[in-house]
């Protein structure tokens, strides 16, 4: 009952603002109460709520055809649901500062897709996996295409074709699967026995990664997502690659690694020698960047591509350094993007070029900045060193010929996102001011609410990682215990 | 079957009542009153409950399937009555006429549903047609009208030739006209059978607008005043795919071997041609003629998946489709820009038609939480259990026709208008879209409101 308290929440929001149209102070306060309420029933169910029957909600809905409406919160589901509520409190604390036009649409279109994010992350059901799915795109297109900059149109239509063209492979996928369970069922257990060959698991694989490596996005796979990210308006964005990518690795390690081991362990390969071409090939476009949105755009797909090719690394550290860096990367990108709004709305541009020496005239924005920035190139002691460094880790242990390839080159890319964020930092805060730059940023109390907790939660798990892994401890075994096909091969 | 009998009398009464009624408001709730006396007709027959009994057997056999198709093409009519039915007053003076022909069609369609003989059939589409060809010729001012109706009345002749010397062959083989008799194999592989088999196919694919038979469409539904374009499109066609499956479902079945690869290679062109060239037009009337074009490459899916899905499939396609395309027309008849451009800023003016609008196009795109994702996902769930790629090929071309139908979307929500000039909508109109658009998402949401009647 929990979790479906969890996505009833935001959908009362979406409905009593659509209805009742109120001004920014009255819809920004109503989505951070309601945003707030999430986030507590989330602390509760750490702490308190933890029966399998408060963890799981099953109701018939569309039976004829085999579905049923059910949702649990495994593993998995709480470190996301954790994620998502936690985000979106930042997010709305920060928004309080901020203006924007028609308020009441723009907060109920975000409480739509938190909704549809938290079913993709809690659907037990196939079907219902895929109708959360298309109920997550749809408000990020429309916020998007509505609030976004000049060339918003084309650029969020290519994200939604893009998305949509993934997404139909996979219902193929489902549809098939559904047709192979013995009573015709959608849901994960019963897609769970079937027997599937190896030629069919390569089959379903294809169909079902592409629809994930679309929403990651893993090179070459990307092209829509550093427009999209420079397009949207910023909030739009943090909710993009901070929650909505996630959606994509979700689906690797519930619906495609689970589902179809022998082809994951059989396109392992391939796979992870996208992840790290991508990493690479992001990192060095990071460097070329001028606008700050494109420049984070770039660098979070090499984050992703390292996520990516933990996943295929199938083994146990992997997957627990992955589900760790799910967390913390969702918060340390929201950081960015909050930081990258601020910078914009006070000072009116985003390119690196006509910013510097803010340094200067603003310490606290500089502080705030540069300790994100480092929680985003892993440096020790910030929460994100725990997740890659269990990652990188993982990876060396893959169980593949070329697992140290895939090593030194995602270890490379560390070093790019050093060179990318510290050039980044330098020619913004650095140096010396000018025009637009010389006027003191001052953050208002909503602002430095946000960012402040932001940081806390970067220091805190940066020095004691201890309870996010207790959390992913379970799941993490269990999935392997789910994938690890490797254990025929070897000699017992 | 009392609704064919009731729906024939009520047209004869329609054409009569212009004599004693003047006001048009009044024959207008005299046919909406009309639909909901043959719907409750209809709701009653489920449970065997009839006004009159007739020997038909041989002839019409109104089964579940026929009843719930026809319970489908009331609800569709009704709910075009009530957005178009003030729109229909500007085509011409003939207001009361024009609605007995809408329900001549009716029951027309009726028959075509419940046939067992394929006499029936041929009686059915023939009383379809010809109030179609007349209907599409009422704007007789206007040339594109005339050319219209000219070009469908040759065509649509040709197709009923072709159909009936089908019904011949059939004949031939089988020495008489019923659908449902069992015959022995020897027939069922004569020439003159399979010939039949063919020139059903064919002509059922005319009547239907399935490539390569589908030249007729766009210029007969561009031509055609847009009141008619969106019965034609929706109500008529979804009777007629009922049919063409009843036939090969019930009849040609054992040859399914010969006509399938037939089917296969209509689906995959009606799916190109339509969704390709809707891509490319700059008029939205036009626009949706090609998307019914490409929606019946969908529904001929049911034709092609002989099995429970794909029946269950069409009715939810009919019902979604149907009521989607009729809410679209409705609202296109309001604008004087036909273009994508007549769209524009559409939400700041008027929200709720906007947003009745995006759901209907979000349906016939195929998205979730609307009808038309489930109808489209019986379909592909019953195309892949013979051929996957077709089942893939269907997929990517509804990813093709999402980029047509959210140009409207973009159009009415992300550009603003250029000149200010506002459109004027009855209240009545945005009240009703919201009824459709809110049925359009429970049918996406409890299918099995509907698809239960089949079975209980």
């Amino acid at each position: 009952m929990v979790v479906l308290l969890l996505l009833l929440i935001p959908l009362i929001g979406v409905c009593f603002l659509f209805l009742y149209k109120g001004d920014h102070k009255f819809a920004s306060a109503a989505s951070l109460k309601l945003s707030f309420a999430s986030l507590l029933v989330m602390c509760f169910r750490l702490c308190y709520w933890n029966t399998p029957e408060q963890l799981s909600f099953t109701a018939p809905w569309l039976t004829s055809l085999g579905s049923s409406f059910s949702i649990r919160m495994d593993g998995l589901g709480t470190i996301l649901s954790l994620l998502t509520t936690a985000a979106y409190f930042l997010l709305f604390w920060y928004m309080k500062s901020r203006t924007i036009e028609r308020p009441a649409a723009f907060f109920a279109w975000l409480l739509l897709a938190q909704a549809g994010m938290l079913g993709v992350f809690l659907a037990m059901d196939s079907l219902l996996f895929y109708f959360f799915w298309e109920l997550a795109l749809i408000p990020m297109y429309f916020l998007a295409s509505q609030w976004g900059g000049a060339r918003r149109i084309p650029v969020t239509f290519k994200f939604f074709i893009y998305t949509f063209l993934g997404s139909v492979f996979m219902l193929i996928g489902i549809l098939y699967l559904q047709s192979k369970t013995a009573d015709h069922s959608f849901a994960l257990e019963s897609i769970k026995k079937i027997k599937l060959t190896s030629d069919q698991q390569s089959w379903l694989f294809w169909l079902f990664f592409i629809a994930f490596a679309i929403k990651l996005p893993v090179f070459p796979f990307h092209t829509w997502q550093p427009d999209t990210y420079e397009e949207s308006p910023t909030p739009v964005t943090a909710i993009l690659s901070a929650i909505m990518v996630k959606m994509g690795i979700l689906g690797l390690l519930r619906w495609v690694l689970p589902l179809f081991p022998i082809a994951s362990y059989m396109w392992g390969d391939v796979v992870m020698s996208m992840a790290v071409a991508g990493i690479v090939y992001a990192s060095f476009l990071a460097m070329q960047q001028v606008d700050i949105k494109r420049l984070i755009a770039y660098s979070s797909i090499a984050h992703i591509g390292l996520m990516t090719a933990g996943a295929f690394a199938l083994n146990q550290l992997a997957y627990q350094g992955l589900l760790i860096q799910l967390f913390t990367h969702g918060i340390n990108i929201l950081g960015m993007w909050i930081l990258v709004d601020i910078i914009e709305r006070k000072t009116g541009t985003r390119s690196i070029d006509s910013l510097g020496g803010i340094a200067q005239h603003s310490p606290t924005l500089t502080i705030f900045f540069v300790i994100i920035a480092l929680a985003n190139i892993a440096l020790p002691l910030t929460n994100a060193f725990v997740g890659e460094f269990l990652l990188f880790i993982g990876i060396l242990a893959t169980p593949s010929t070329y697992y140290w390839v895939f090593a030194v080159v995602g270890g490379l890319g560390i070093i790019l996102s050093a060179v990318y964020t510290l050039r980044m930092i330098r020619a913004v805060f650095y140096g010396q001011p000018n025009a637009t730059s010389s006027m003191p940023i001052t953050l208002s109390w909503h602002e430095i609410g946000a960012l402040v907790l932001i940081v806390g939660l970067i220091l805190f798990f940066g020095i004691y990682p201890q309870p996010l892994l207790d959390m992913t401890a379970d799941f993490s075994k269990d999935l392997f215990g789910q994938t690890d096909i490797t254990s025929l091969f070897r000699k017992s | 079957m009392n609704v064919l009998f009731v729906s024939a009398i009520l047209g004869v009464l329609l054409m009569l009542s212009s004599l004693f009624i003047k006001h048009r408001a009044y024959i207008h709730s005299l046919a909406l009153i009309g639909l909901a006396v043959l719907f409750a007709i209809n709701l009653a027959e489920f449970n065997g409950w009839l006004l009159f009994e007739m020997d038909l057997s041989g002839m019409l056999r109104f089964d579940r399937y026929a009843l719930v198709m026809n319970a489908i093409v009331l609800a569709s009519f009704f709910f075009y009555l009530l957005l178009s039915g003030s729109a229909m007053e500007k085509v011409g003076p003939h207001y009361a006429d024009y609605l007995a022909l809408l329900f001549f069609i009716c029951s027309g369609l009726f028959m075509v549903t419940g046939f067992e003989s394929l006499l029936i059939l041929f009686l059915g589409i023939e009383i379809i047609s010809i109030p179609l060809y007349i209907l599409t010729g009422s704007d007789k001012r206007n040339l594109k009208s005339n050319e219209a109706a000219l070009k469908y009345f040759l065509l649509g002749s040709f197709s009923t030739g072709l159909l009936l010397l089908g019904i011949a062959f059939f004949y031939g083989a089988r020495g008489n006209f019923i659908a449902t008799a069992s015959v022995d194999p020897t027939v069922m592989s004569s020439s003159l059978q399979l010939a039949a088999v063919l020139l059903l196919l064919f002509a059922m694919s005319f009547k239907v607008s399935v490539a390569p038979f589908h030249f007729w469409t766009p210029d007969v539904y561009d031509g055609a005043p847009t009141v008619f374009t969106s019965f034609m499109a929706t109500i008529v066609k979804g009777a007629l795919f009922a049919a063409f499956v009843r036939l090969f479902e019930d009849t040609f079945s054992p040859q399914f071997s010969l006509w399938q690869p037939w089917v296969a290679g209509f689906i995959v062109l009606t799916l190109l041609i339509g969704n390709l060239t809707a891509v490319f037009q700059q008029s939205v009337k036009r626009m949706l003629a090609y998307s019914s074009i490409a929606q019946a490459g969908f529904m001929l899916l049911a034709v092609y998946a002989i099995n429970g899905d794909s029946k269950e499939g069409l009715l939810l396609y009919a019902a979604s489709y149907s009521l989607a395309t009729i809410g679209i027309f409705a609202v296109l008849v309001y604008l004087q820009d036909h273009t994508f451009e007549g769209f524009n800023g559409l939400a700041k003016k008027q929200p709720i038609v906007a947003a009745s609008l995006a759901i209907f196009f979000l349906s016939l795109a195929g998205i979730p939480l609307t009808g038309g994702f489930l109808a489209k996902l019986f379909m592909i769930k019953a195309a892949l259990a013979y051929q996957p790629w077709l089942a893939i090929v269907s997929v990517v071309m509804a990813v093709v026709s999402v980029s047509y139908y959210f140009r409207v979307i973009q159009a009415m929500y992300f550009r603003t208008d250029a000149q200010s000039s506002s459109i004027e909508f009855p209240k009545s109109l945005s009240i009703g879209l919201f009824i459709t658009a809110l049925i359009v998402v429970l049918l996406g949401i409890f299918p099995e409101t509907i698809l239960g009647l089949l079975y209980f």
